[in-house]
């Protein structure tokens, strides 16, 4: 599903080069649920850029679903986001004039599938999530816990190979953490959507099958 | 469409700045038009088929003069019923008196229709239209100050070449040298002997300026008229360099505003193309609602302009509609390519980051 091999990633900031990876190694299964922890500056977020095809590797391999991301112009990492990779942030990031359905539909549409016909497997993860009865409602009047499952809908609606999770639980308390957490483990278990996701919180990475730790832009397992 | 309504006063804001880029290409076109309409229509109100003017003329000045003579010769020429010699005399930039004989340009012209007062009957009396006397708030009896000081002696309905019309032996009298003029009037026996009469006239009065009254509507056009064009394009162009500015304005602040927003739409894949497709939309959006609101406007500013300055009339010119949307339109696109551009190569991490 997903295969890294020493993947490294350098900025250049004026005449400094920062080294973000330093030769990252992994594998993730399909239907796999993979917790990434460790410090910040660890690169942490950067793994996550690269997988999602926000930002291009600079050296190494990365495999996404057979896609090498290394040799992807920028179209085609765009493409990539389209239905390859789904993102779920920590700030939920909805687009606050849009009502959630809107939401939701917005990536169908940028996907090109909005005039596809009504999805009954998306039905199922609609109710999966609670939130079929808030779809009208803008992000303003959805709770925190409401608003990152409505992100987690928009996140698999075009059936992405990845789910990239930022910590998810970041913004949350106690409960909308361990409910969210929740509907990522039940989507993992029922539909078998992989997932790998980012987080500081020994808790929520509990929720994983495995735990894999980052320091200094490597792998330390 | 949801951004729009998301954020209503700049929404509001650019619709009303595009409306009156709209307005004020209309209100000038409307002014143009107006105005040479109106002279079109009051000239033929004069009954004449033809008119002759000075060779040293032109179609629209004032300037130019005659001997009276010439309208013994042009009575003298065949199918000839009536001719009339008429002096025009400015008292200001955009005023000037008509001097006429009452008898014989009652002939020509049908009469006046007096709605207060009565004819020419001393030499200090002047005649004035429903137009001049609404504008300058006169009434029959009052005096107006031309330089020289006239009495009202009736308010005409307007339509009938002048506004303002004195007797022709004063005006000579007061602005020398006498027993000149600077338009003769001419009506044929027949419409079918206009032609004729026309091209004997050309041949009688060699070098005078000689036009047909039928053709005027085509003569008073904005093309003919020096300057006019010019002064219109740029006026337009000014309109549209401030649609422009303002699209570009609001259109750079939003993109701003949203670069969050835009971050989100790269981040589930949306192209370049995608992204600046949805901001010339919401462009395109305003730009109608504002040609709509600036149509709407040139009513309003044509009912000011009859209401504070009757004798510069306006026309509403519907042909002119489509025209100032595109132009609004091309302005407004124009000014949403940068801002648009910025927001469809914004970089998606930097833009996800952005609070």
């Amino acid at each position: 599903m997903i295969e890294i091999r020493d993947l490294k990633k350098v900025f250049h900031l004026g005449d400094v080069d920062v080294h973000a990876l330093r030769g990252v190694n992994l594998s993730v299964t399909k239907s796999e649920f993979v917790a990434v922890i460790g410090p910040s500056g660890s690169g942490k977020s950067t793994l996550f850029h690269i997988l999602g095809g926000l930002t291009p590797p600079t050296s190494g391999s990365v495999f996404i679903d057979g896609r090498d991301l290394l040799k992807m112009s920028d179209a085609q990492r765009t493409n990539l986001r389209k239905t390859g990779v789904g993102f779920v942030f920590q700030k939920y990031n909805l687009l606050p004039t849009l009502t959630a359905r809107e939401n939701i539909d917005i990536a169908r549409d940028i996907a090109g599938r909005r005039n596809h016909a009504p999805d009954p497997w998306f039905q199922e993860v609609l109710k999966l999530l609670g939130i079929e009865r808030r779809l009208n409602h803008k992000p303003r009047a959805l709770s925190g816990g409401e608003q990152q499952r409505v992100a987690i809908a928009r996140a698999i609606v075009n059936h992405p190979a990845l789910l990239l999770a930022d910590e998810p639980t970041g913004n949350l308390d106690t409960e909308n953490s361990n409910a969210v957490l929740a509907v990522l483990r039940g989507l993992n278990e029922r539909i078998g959507q992989t997932i790998l996701m980012i987080t500081h919180n020994p808790e929520a990475a509990a929720y994983a099958h495995r735990i894999v730790e980052m320091r200094d832009g490597r792998i330390v397992e | 469409m949801e951004n729009l309504k998301h954020r209503p006063v700049r929404t509001f804001l650019s619709v009303i700045a595009i409306g009156v880029e709209v307005a004020m290409i209309l209100t000038l076109v409307g002014l143009s038009h107006g105005m040479l309409q109106d002279l079109t229509r009051r000239s033929q109100g004069s009954g004449g088929d033809i008119f002759v003017r000075p060779p040293d003329s032109s179609l629209l000045s004032q300037s130019g003069k005659m001997p009276e003579g010439v309208v013994k010769k042009v009575r003298s020429i065949p199918h000839v019923t009536l001719a009339t010699g008429t002096l025009i005399q400015p008292v200001s930039a955009l005023e000037y008196i008509t001097g006429i004989n009452l008898d014989e340009f009652n002939a020509l012209s049908g009469g006046f229709q007096y709605l207060e007062g009565g004819p020419l009957r001393q030499p200090d009396d002047i005649l004035i239209d429903d137009v001049e006397a609404r504008s300058k708030g006169l009434h029959a009896g009052d005096t107006i100050d031309l330089g020289r000081k006239w009495r009202v002696a009736g308010v005409v309905a307007s339509g009938k070449l002048s506004r303002m019309f004195v007797d022709i032996r004063t005006l000579q009298h007061l602005y020398p040298p006498s027993g000149y003029i600077s338009t003769i009037y001419v009506k044929a026996d027949s419409a079918a002997n206009i032609d004729p009469l026309f091209d004997a006239l050309g041949q009688n009065l060699e070098a005078f300026k000689i036009y047909k009254m039928q053709e005027l509507t085509s003569l008073y056009s904005v093309d003919n008229i020096p300057l006019l064009k010019p002064f219109t394009t740029v006026v337009i162009a000014i309109a549209a360099i401030v649609g422009f500015l303002m699209v570009f304005l609001s259109m750079y602040t939003a993109v701003l505003e949203r670069t969050r927003e835009i971050g989100i739409l790269k981040a589930l894949g949306a192209s370049p193309g995608y992204i600046l497709g949805a901001l010339m939309r919401e462009t395109v959006l305003l730009s109608i609602v504002g040609t709509l609101v600036g149509i709407a406007l040139s009513f309003g500013t044509k009912w000011l302009m009859d209401t504070l300055a009757p004798t510069l009339p306006t026309a509403i010119v519907q042909d002119w509609w489509a025209i100032a949307g595109l132009i609004a339109l091309g302005g407004a696109v124009i000014g949403a390519i940068y801002p648009g551009l910025k927001a469809a190569r914004q970089d998606p991490i930097e833009a996800l980051a952005y609070d």
